[in-house]
């Protein structure tokens, strides 16, 4: 407000000032709604854990007093950071077509599909080291582009549900990049070693840890994709659209987007990034494919973005929290617990948030309408 | 009052969040009459039957039927004491025949076998004691509007209901129909059964019912015999002061014709239907003008719709602004001026769970204030939408609420509003004061007139006979995918468009 301006009457301040308290109020709530969904799901799966632990005559205090170790360590936070990126990434792939109301199960097999050709072309280009980790970046990408697009021109042409048609083409993944490897990729080295692998990528197309040994720069990589997500989805024209899509896809197609579209664009980004999950391993640490592949980043993924509610901060938070859990498994083999309880805590929490969330929106709606109604008839009053 | 009544509420009150729904609510419905309840869209009528069937349980009052107080959990308590329910909506199986429709849930058996000759028998008995004409052996997919309304009361019969509320019935009927309607609602009568019968339309109460209920906010403001009162002053009693009425333009419908349909067909997409939804219709809107479009709905106005937004193939010509659009994309065609009011708010038109500056951006987010680069400029966005909740009144504490915080008359005139405010030269508007209360009716037809006398050409779809009359230039009337007739609404009525709308020709209803 312009100092020229006169200062309006002092009432009419005060109602301006208590509806301005009153949308902080709204829109903090919310924000709490969102997270605490999360949060208390959370909390209930560490909560019935515990349970299960006594119930099979294991300590929950060693685990916990573990746990905290893992927690306050800092070899093990670099652990669980590393071990966060690829989820972080996954995550946020599951969640662009999530946006739009589309359910890509098959990060899977896209972030495999795109390592496998990053691996293979990689290791066949000659680069400047400026160029080759982009160049393998873009490989990776685009495979796992072209993955997810076979997925969106099934449901665009011909309709296939993009869930079906996503489960069937992580298998295809699976046995297309295995047969290819076996039968056209396999690097024979002289040396004669029973390593299996395909050809080593250069060094020009590495990427250095931060820690040696610990904390791959590539964790600036998910950071990276994690802004570019909110900007594109939140703030962009193209991410109003593709969340208009999944909001209410008659009312956006009678708008004037169209859906089909939407559904290839949502599809082809969503592979694009599941493309880049997996090459935290191939370009930081392994630096070729081989049957010592990581698997299992796609559907921790589906978890993170479950979990984060599709949201960049949200995704980070529940990644960390995935990777956190993944590297307490070691620690709590060595105390005699069950790397399975890591599984257990993680298949409760994504029960409970589920149930939470469902619960929780079901409440946030009629508090919402309530809280509407109440504002406007303090409104009136005043 | 000379005997018990059939039912009586006393001092109902029934809240939902944020508000309520009915408050001291007191009717007392003689046994054998027809007893109207009326009121404005939302002034809780709905919500009252809703108690009296046992959807939901007031928090306050009681619930007398014939001299017994009742507390119903569900409405098949309702059903046990005699009271049947014959919703606005149909709830019929399209591929069941008549028979099968009315004993679905209700089924006569031996052992566990069907007995549909009972079954019948029985109804053939009540159908004709009712005085009700239905073939039990068609299927519902073969029978019109009306007699599916029959169906629907010979199933409430045939639970054995004694007082029968029906909410709106007339809402889909055309005027021959309503009168078929109120003969058998007065054989039922005459036959022992009680009918409340809910509306806002003045004209027919005032025609059918023995008693009058006013509601108005949620309670019980007068009660009134018909003969007792003018139209008038049961509209005034019902919406509080006087009706919008419609005052003749004093505009002249300009030159340029902007939107020109010519021999438009648009086939089902249903490949099994080989007949068109939509057959050679042709049509021009100049500026300033607004064409009405009357018909029973389902008539192949919305395919109509569809094809002029280019969401539906079609063969002919439509022109916008004396471009044809054949090949544009829809998003193109909004772009060349035109928009759309859709025939369902929620289904077509709004992101229920999006704030409101979020939904006022949908059809408009390629105007550039709105943009920012690639980005949307939510500052310029939400000033627009504060700007549009005040021009249109829309009830709401702020654009960031999200939409399905709003009243339905709220959201529909945000609807309106983001349309008109777009700068529009082509109007769909399907039904754009469908579901909303007086006021907002008249902020919107005001509002309509507004844009129209500053050159905007409308193309308004209308149920409400009403409100085409009161807005329309011309009128053309759409039965079975034809354009059936073309009307002067200065000499035009209610009784003369029904006959077109059901597709007679006045000379033959004569």
């Amino acid at each position: 407000m312009s100092i020229v301006e006169e200062s309006p009457s002092a009432p009419a301040e005060q109602s301006e000032q208590s509806a301005d308290r009153a949308r902080r109020r709204a829109r903090i709530e919310a924000g709490l709604v969102t997270a605490g969904s999360s949060v208390s799901a959370v909390l209930i799966a560490f909560f019935l854990s515990a349970l299960l632990l006594l119930v099979t005559g294991k300590s929950p205090g060693v685990v916990s007093s573990t746990m905290w170790e893992v927690a306050t360590t800092t070899r093990f936070q670099y652990e669980m950071i590393e071990r966060a990126v690829p989820f972080i990434i996954a995550g946020v792939a599951f969640a662009v077509a999530a946006k739009m109301n589309l359910f890509n199960i098959g990060v899977e097999g896209q972030y495999l599909f795109g390592m496998f050709w990053a691996a293979v072309i990689g290791a066949n280009v000659e680069l400047p080291a400026l160029l080759h980790v982009p160049f393998i970046l873009m490989v990776a990408m685009l495979a796992g582009a072209f993955w997810a697009g076979i997925a969106g021109y099934l449901k665009v042409r011909l309709g296939v549900s993009e869930i079906i048609s996503t489960i069937m083409l992580n298998a295809i993944a699976l046995q297309i990049t295995d047969w290819l490897f076996n039968d056209f990729f396999r690097f024979d080295d002289a040396s004669g070693t029973l390593d299996v692998r395909t050809k080593p990528i250069p060094e020009t197309g590495w990427m250095p840890d931060f820690v040696d040994g610990k904390l791959n720069s590539y964790l600036v990589i998910a950071l990276i994709v994690c802004v570019v997500y909110y900007f594109l989805v939140f703030k962009s024209r193209f991410g109003f659209r593709l969340r208009a899509s999944g909001l209410n896809a008659t009312a956006a197609s009678t708008s004037g987007i169209s859906s089909g579209r939407m559904v290839m664009i949502a599809m082809l980004i969503s592979g694009a990034i599941a493309g880049l999950a997996g090459l935290q391993y191939l370009l930081g640490e392994a630096h070729s494919y081989g049957p010592a592949r990581p698997s299992g980043y796609g559907f921790a993924g589906l978890s993170v973005a479950l979990l984060g509610r599709n949201n960049p901060i949200g995704i980070i938070l529940a990644g960390l929290l995935w990777g956190f859990l993944e590297a307490s498994a070691g620690p709590l083999q060595l105390e005699d617990i069950p790397r399975s309880i890591v599984n257990v805590i993680q298949g409760i929490t994504l029960f409970s948030v589920v149930i939470v969330n469902s619960v929780i929106s079901r409440w946030y709606t009629k508090r919402t309408t309530e809280a509407a109604a109440a504002r406007l008839s303090m409104e009136a009053a005043a | 009052m000379s005997a018990t009544a059939a039912v009586e509420l006393i001092g109902i009150e029934k809240r939902f969040p944020g508000v309520i729904a009915n408050h001291d609510v007191n009717i007392a419905v003689r046994p054998q009459t027809i007893h109207a309840i009326i009121g404005e869209n939302g002034a809780g009528k709905s919500t009252l039957m809703k108690t009296l069937y046992g959807m939901h349980r007031p928090e306050q009052g009681q619930v007398i039927v014939n001299g017994v107080e009742q507390h119903f959990r569900s409405p098949s308590d309702a059903i046990d004491v005699g009271i049947g329910m014959v919703h606005q909506h149909f709830m019929l199986a399209d591929n069941f025949t008549v028979l099968e429709n009315i004993i679905l849930g209700a089924e006569p058996v031996n052992g566990v076998a069907l007995n549909l000759k009972k079954a019948h028998s029985e109804l053939e008995k009540i159908a004709t004691s009712a005085g009700i004409e239905i073939d039990l052996d068609a299927f519902v997919s073969d029978l019109g509007v009306g007699q599916r309304q029959r169906v629907e009361i010979l199933k409430v019969l045939y639970r054995g209901a004694k007082v029968l509320i029906l909410d709106e019935p007339t809402a889909v009927l055309v005027p021959q129909e309503v009168d078929e309607l109120f003969v058998n609602l007065r054989q039922l009568v005459a036959d022992g059964a009680t009918v409340i019968f809910i509306s806002h339309k003045l004209d027919e109460v005032l025609a059918v019912s023995d008693d009058i209920t006013v509601i108005r906010r949620g309670t019980t403001v007068a009660s009134v015999k018909p003969g007792d009162v003018t139209q008038g002053e049961l509209g005034e009693l019902m919406v509080g002061d006087a009706l919008p009425t419609a005052e003749p333009r004093t505009t002249q419908v300009g030159e340029a014709i902007r939107l020109e349909i010519e021999s438009v067909t648009v086939n089902s997409p249903d490949a099994a239907v080989s007949r068109p939804v939509v057959s050679e219709a042709s049509m021009v809107v100049r500026s300033g003008e607004i064409l009405g479009v009357a018909g029973v709905e389902g008539n192949g106005q919305f395919e109509l719709c569809q094809a002029i937004l280019g969401l539906a193939d079609y063969e002919g010509t439509i022109r916008l602004d004396g471009e044809d659009v054949g090949s544009m994309t829809t998003r193109h065609r909004l772009d060349t001026g035109l928009c759309y009011v859709p025939f369902d708010r929620h289904e077509e038109g709004l992101m229920l769970d999006a704030p409101l500056w979020e939904n006022l951006l949908l059809t408009r987010d390629e105007e550039p204030e709105f943009n920012n680069g690639a980005f949307v400029n939510q500052g310029n966005v939400r000033d627009a939408t504060r700007d549009t909740i005040e021009k249109f009144g829309v009830q709401t504490p702020d654009e960031t609420v999200p939409a399905f915080a709003l009243s339905g008359g709220n959201q529909q005139k945000l609807l309106v509003g983001r349309e008109l405010d777009s700068n529009p030269s082509v109007m769909i508007a399907a039904h754009p004061t469908r579901g909303v209360d007086i006021g907002a009716q008249a902020t919107i037809w005001s509002h309509l007139r507004d844009e129209r006398d500053a050159g905007l050409a409308v193309l308004l779809i209308t149920a409400d006979l009403e409100e085409l009359l009161a807005l329309s230039d011309r009128i053309i009337v759409m039965f079975d995918g034809l354009i059936h007739a073309e009307l002067d609404p200065a000499t035009a009525t209610p009784k003369i468009l029904g006959t077109y709308m059901t597709g007679g020709r006045p000379e033959q209803a004569a």
